[in-house]
């Protein structure tokens, strides 16, 4: 490109910006549309068919795959679980990552070092971790770390990943995904405190606001409601989105366990394994992203998301 | 102005389009390489035995009437074959065992025809799954079995003797297990995984009966499956081992006094144990029981979407039919299998002695496949139903009332479906 455009004016000045739009925003669009909209549009198309082991079928079926999975007890099942899951996942990783935040925000020597230690596991790979879990950490036989620190106490050696009653499974699921996801929320935590300008703090000594519960409670929380609503928008998705590291840690080569099945995983097995039962399989994603819609949606109202902040 | 603007979309709009041809395109089958004939590409799923990969690629290498290229697959290897077959850029051959759903919808060719003439030698037990209509849709290339390993010298330790019944088995895990040992590893699921229809099969009773409907239909269903549970609620089950039910470590390292594994595991074990190990079938439960080992066999498979099937019928009909010689090298000299050709198996001398030639008589008197009916959406009921029987302790007749009806109902769905052209 030319520093001038001179003779050919402005309507060369518009064309030749009109093209750079496009070589820069061209490939972006274009993959989006090829990888994620026909895709998404098609897997709405096939929920409609009887689409066996295809996925150009000819059989249209109404709502009968609806009517299907949404009677399958393993799916409905899964749903309901992963409610459960997220209703107690998202607080907990809020409330911890907060409070790393806070805490590695107040320290004075090494931040960078603790903020590093903290960060490092989101490096890790889902899957290389939850084989570390279901492997070494928690596996049943008594020479397993979770199971050499029973021994300490005498306790009897579990079987973690197998033990339907108590739960012990979730253990394993919830320390995992905690491992994991922590320290990144707690970047976006840092980063969050770390504009809120200091003149409030000053502000609410001089007014008496005693350090602690009340500091927090009225000015660190209300100035961090912006990134809060990132935060728990993005867990609440990610909670239901949960595949990788209940995949690698319940399954077998047999198949998946009747418990904790995320509902990816039902949808896994359903059209992607042998099952190939692809109309099914999209009437459950579609069921899915509406849940996941509805969820999401009714929760950026409750926070009032995109609000002007007063 | 706007005019130019939807120009320039349009060109997008055919980069866009130009780009999913080349996806599209991309058979990854290297269309017109060296060699006489066409190109066929051949799937394998990665076996463990060393030699196996070198000895598939010189048999397609010896072939001369198409350029044969070998894929060795590691991975989920079933859901890989599943969904390349939803697309061009699959294998013209490969080893599986095609389901219902694909041979129904014509994703698989038939090669009835191949078989003509030798058919009788081969074992029935694995070419029955591969049959539907009378017509053959997949050639069987060897037969792998389970089946119970026990530590003899633990079981006369505990003064316990090889289980011939359920309620034995149920009873010597229960003695056999101590403070460092379990009694009996059925994977680390429980046993719902890989015992499947087994015990259903030991209560003498079917999956699926010669007439298409439910075969465990039953009380003594519910009676044997709750056994199960015992092992479970006795703590006598070795479970969260580090590795599963495939792999004999468990046994070798001393953590279960049984385990129930493949044929595959045998030269492992009888390498480390030396002649400490006995092998039993899955024993027989009630008045109507018997011994039941599952027996299984990948078949070799032309897919319908290939563009040469001629040409793979013909090479499969050549390595599958024909050349014994590799069939009887790939079967015994690699892992441990049995050659799904009745005349191999009897020639095997591999097969004659100790627990191999046991094994080669569980697989024989009291193998049972798979049923072709059996598709994977009922395997997913029952091995989750058989889930919360074991280790929920749910209730048998409960758990299995819901799946005979769901079980039945697929079933009518299966015999209803027409074949697709």
């Amino acid at each position: 490109m030319t520093g001038t455009t001179g003779a050919s004016g402005t309507a060369g000045t518009v064309r030749r910006r009109t093209l750079w739009f496009w070589v820069f925003v061209g490939p972006f669009a274009c993959g989006l549309a090829l990888f994620t909209y026909v895709p998404l549009l098609w897997s709405l198309a096939l929920s409609f068919f009887d689409a066996r082991n295809t996925v150009a079928p000819t059989d249209f079926v109404g709502l009968d795959n609806y009517v299907q999975v949404l009677r399958d007890d393993a799916f409905t099942d899964s749903l309901w679980t992963f409610l459960v899951f997220t209703a107690f996942i998202v607080p907990t990783t809020y409330v911890l990552s907060l409070a790393l935040a806070l805490m590695v925000n107040r320290v004075r020597r090494a931040q960078a070092f603790f903020r590093s230690v903290f960060f490092l596991p989101v490096a890790c790979s889902y899957v290389v971790a939850a084989l570390i879990w279901k492997m070494s950490v928690f596996n049943g036989v008594r020479f397993g770390l979770a199971n050499t620190v029973l021994d300490w106490f005498g306790a009897e050696p579990v079987a973690w990943l197998s033990t339907t009653d108590p739960p012990w499974y979730w253990l394993v699921i919830v320390t995992v995904r905690l491992w994991l996801q922590v320290g990144f929320y707690m970047v976006l935590f840092l980063a969050g405190l770390q504009r809120i300008d200091p003149v409030l703090y000053e502000a609410a000594a001089v007014d008496g606001a005693r350090p602690g519960w009340p500091v927090l409670r009225h000015i660190t929380l209300p100035q961090l409601r912006a990134t809060s609503v990132a935060v728990v928008l993005l867990l609440v998705i990610n909670a239901f989105q949960a595949f990788d590291e209940f995949y690698n840690l319940l399954s077998d080569a047999r198949g998946y366990p009747p418990y904790a099945r995320p509902p990816l995983v039902y949808l896994y097995y359903t059209a992607l394994g042998q099952g190939q039962n692809l109309g099914v399989g999209s009437a459950g994603a579609v069921v899915l992203a509406l849940v996941i819609a509805v969820v999401t949606v009714g929760q950026a109202r409750w926070f009032r998301l995109g609000a002007k902040d007063e | 102005m706007a005019m130019k603007r939807r120009a320039l979309f349009a060109a997008g709009a055919g980069a866009c389009a130009g780009l999913s041809a080349a996806c599209g395109s991309a058979t990854g089958r290297g269309d017109g390489g060296g060699g006489a004939g066409p190109a066929l590409s051949h799937w394998y799923h990665q076996y463990g035995e060393a030699g196996t990969e070198q000895a598939v690629k010189r048999y397609a290498a010896a072939y001369g009437e198409a350029d044969v290229s070998v894929q060795w697959r590691p991975g989920n290897y079933d859901q890989q074959t599943a969904a390349a077959l939803l697309t061009d850029a699959g294998p013209d051959v490969f080893e599986g065992s095609p389901d219902l759903d694909q041979i129904q919808g014509g994703q698989v060719v038939d090669l009835t025809d191949l078989l003509d003439g030798v058919k009788h030698d081969f074992n029935p037990a694995v070419l029955a799954p591969k049959t539907y209509d009378g017509r053959v849709w997949g050639v069987p290339q060897v037969i792998d079995m389970q089946m119970l390993y026990y530590r003899k010298s633990l079981l006369e330790d505990a003064g316990v003797r090889p289980p011939a019944t359920l309620d034995e088995l149920v009873d010597a895990a229960k003695e056999l297990t101590d403070s460092k040992v379990k009694g009996l590893f059925l994977g680390n699921d429980g046993g719902a995984g890989v015992l499947g229809g087994t015990p259903l099969h030991a209560a003498g009773l079917e999956l699926v009966t010669a007439g298409g409907e439910v075969g465990f239909d039953d009380p003594v269903a519910a009676r044997t499956l709750a056994k199960l549970h015992r092992l479970y609620a006795d703590k006598s089950l070795l479970l969260g081992a580090p590795a599963d039910w495939p792999d004999p470590s468990a046994l070798l390292q001393g953590l279960t006094a049984m385990q129930w594994s493949g044929l595959w595991a045998l030269p492992q074990v009888q390498k480390e144990l030396g002649d400490d190990f006995g092998v039993l079938p899955f024993p027989a439960d009630g008045t109507s029981g018997r011994p039941a080992v599952p027996v299984g066999a990948y078949g070799a498979v032309v897919s319908a979407r290939s563009a040469h099937q001629e040409a793979a019928k013909a090479y499969v009909k050549w390595l599958w039919v024909e050349r014994t010689d590799y069939q009887e090298d790939f079967a015994l000299s690699y892992g441990f299998h049995i050659p799904a050709r009745l005349s191999l198996a009897e020639k095997a001398d591999r097969l004659k002695t100790g627990a191999a030639a046991d094994a080669v008589r569980f697989a024989t008197e009291h193998g049972h496949a798979q049923p072709l009916l059996w598709t994977p959406a009922i395997r997913t009921l029952y091995q989750d139903a058989l889930n919360r029987i074991i280790k929920d302790g749910a209730h048998p007749e409960g758990e299995l009332r819901t799946v005979v009806r769901k079980v039945s109902s697929e079933l009518d769905r299966v015999k209803n479906a027409k074949k697709k052209p």
